[in-house]
């Protein structure tokens, strides 16, 4: 019986024509439902399109249905690894469409709990990033210093990740008693585990050559594709909002800027792993300044009263009811402001029309630009680097489409 | 205030409207101005803004023109902001497109789009981003109804009409 000619030697050669491939919308190393659409030489990546996928839960629509105080929940679900910056964020701008300034106090908590977040965040990011490129111990290792730290959060705001602790005018309530106690003896412990990552990182030949190189962006396209906070700085540019256009008390904590000169994945790793002895040392630092006094504006238009005059007397009830009921009425206008999130600008931009109600609520997101600028970071790289590279520009779904 | 003045007096009679609110030095130009303008403002080391950091719109319902289109530009040199806004009607609801100036613009065209749907011309690949591509309407316009539901597929019931089953 006759044979079947075996097929030629080229047809079975699958570099020798371009292919397209899609990875996602539900890879497990994209985490959310991110899709590439690659076109591929071999493993090659000739082209890479990034669709966002459809988490979109409508954020802005629904802050223009509630209260001014009713989106700060909404604001902990933008970035479930940061959720009081964008507290604090959201707060910030309201604030200042009101013209007013919280205690001294206040603003030192804020920024001791936006600084504990860019921790976290930082930790998830590299914990996972690690993980991803094989180093599963440092996952656990970052996993286990960021829950130390989630004790810290929830022994201040009563939650882990649905914080909620900023309002209009202040904060729910004042740290615990003993605090800075407790965050320096988890600062002990957890310099231990990062000496321990660094080790197992920083001079792993395998960790370096899958990071190093790779995912490269000029500065030039940086600036264009409008890259900021650890993406931006790894291409050494050292613009940090908490310095260029300081908010809180950061202008008066003493503090370096790291950057990086490739622009490459292990540059970022670098910075971020940097901002963590950063964001420590300013927390330490103010916790030594932390003032005593109000934790809210005393104005019982702007500020919820204490729990315990809400359930104590006719006057707290009243307040409370009529805040939560109707919210706080801010003045017609507009204002934009950023703040330094720990993937980089964070921005609100509120329209107020005087009602009680938000008419316009613009999240700036972060890793948005840096899943645009995604296809440029990877042209000309391997499959494989899209891993390293997904996990460096650190996209958080709930913020990256709100 | 000193990057406002400046910017008034370089671009005089093409500001429609300027103010300084809450620290916020912002210019409002026409249509027709804005490649221009948005140019001048990125390349000329006077201002040299050379970051877009946001691209958003406000609908104000009711009002003419309808729509708000909000450049918020950033300079990492002389670090200053300033916010440009374009007035669009309903019925001409689109603006050039400056994906040429800046590639984050793409992006931030493609959502304004879909969110508003004011549309960019010369944009290179003008679609949803973060809607499906069968979705009608524009869900941040403030006639577009909060608890309405699109489904993409058909609904059915699991149990009358199992999914295992034609």
């Amino acid at each position: 019986m006759a044979q079947e000619a075996p097929p030629a030697a080229e047809s079975l050669d699958p570099t020798s024509e371009v292919m397209s491939l899609q990875m996602g919308p539900s890879h497990p190393a994209t985490h959310g439902t991110i899709k590439f659409d690659l076109t591929l030489d071999g493993e090659k990546i000739l082209n890479l399109e990034t669709e966002i996928g459809y988490l979109h839960r409508g954020f802005e629509k629904m802050c223009e249905q509630r209260t001014w105080n009713h989106v700060v929940p909404y604001t902990d679900r933008l970035n479930y690894a940061s959720p009081l910056i964008n507290n604090v964020a959201f707060a910030l701008a309201a604030e200042k469409l009101l013209e007013i300034e919280v205690p001294e106090r206040c603003q030192y908590i804020r920024t001791i709990m936006s600084e504990i977040s860019r921790i976290t965040d930082h930790m998830t990011c590299l914990g996972m990033a690690a993980a991803e490129a094989g180093a599963i111990s440092v996952g656990f290792y970052m996993m286990e210093t960021r829950e130390l730290l989630y004790d810290l959060v929830s022994a201040v705001t009563g939650a882990r990740l649905t914080v909620s602790y900023a309002r209009v005018g202040g904060v729910t309530q004042d740290v615990p008693h003993g605090f800075a106690e407790r965050v320096r003896d988890t600062f002990g412990d957890i310099d231990k585990i990062l000496s321990d990552c660094d080790q197992l990182l920083s001079k792993n030949r395998i960790f370096i050559e899958r990071m190093s190189g790779v995912g490269a962006i000029s500065q030039q396209d940086a600036v264009s594709y409008s890259l900021t906070g650890p993406l931006l700085r790894a291409t050494g540019i050292p613009h940090d909002i908490r310095r260029s256009q300081p908010y809180l008390v950061y202008d008066r904590l003493d503090f370096d800027i790291p950057t990086g000169t490739q622009g490459d994945n292990y540059d970022r790793f670098a910075v971020r792993f940097e901002e963590l002895r950063q964001s420590k040392r300013m927390i330490e630092q103010a916790l030594e300044q932390l003032p005593e006094g109000p934790i809210r504006v005393d104005d019982p238009r702007i500020s919820l009263p204490d729990k315990k005059d809400v359930y104590g007397n006719i006057e707290g009830l009243m307040n409370h009811f009529k805040l939560v009921i109707e919210g706080v009425k801010i003045p017609p206008g507009e204002v934009y402001i950023p703040v330094e999130g720990a993937n980089g600008e964070l921005g609100f931009y509120l329209v107020s029309d005087g009602s009680g109600r938000p008419y316009r609520v613009r999240v700036r997101p972060p890793c948005f630009f840096g899943m645009a600028a995604l296809g440029t970071m990877l042209k000309g790289h391997l499959i494989s680097d899209i891993i390293t590279t997904f996990g460096m520009v650190n996209m958080i779904g709930g913020e990256c489409d709100r | 205030m000193e990057l406002l003045s400046k910017a008034e007096s370089a671009f005089s009679g093409k500001i429609v409207e300027s103010h300084t609110h809450h620290d916020n030095a912002t210019i409002v130009l026409e249509r027709a101005d804005l490649i221009e303008v948005l140019t001048r403002l990125r390349d000329d080391p006077e201002f040299a803004l050379n970051m877009l950091v946001d691209l958003s719109a406000v609908d104000f319902f009711g009002q003419e023109p309808r729509f708000e289109v909000v450049y918020h530009l950033y300079s990492l040199r002389l670090n200053h902001r300033l916010r440009v806004k374009v007035r669009v009607a309903e019925d001409e609801a689109w603006l050039p497109s400056v994906t040429a100036l800046w590639k984050a613009a793409n992006w931030l065209e493609r959502e304004v789009w879909d969110m508003f749907g004011v549309s960019f011309r010369d944009h290179p690949k003008l679609t949803r981003i973060l809607m499906y591509e069968e979705f009608q309407g524009h869900p941040l316009r403030k006639d577009y109804p909060v608890a309405k539901r699109q489904p993409l597929v058909e609904e059915r019931d699991p149990i009358a009409n199992p999914w295992n089953k034609k």
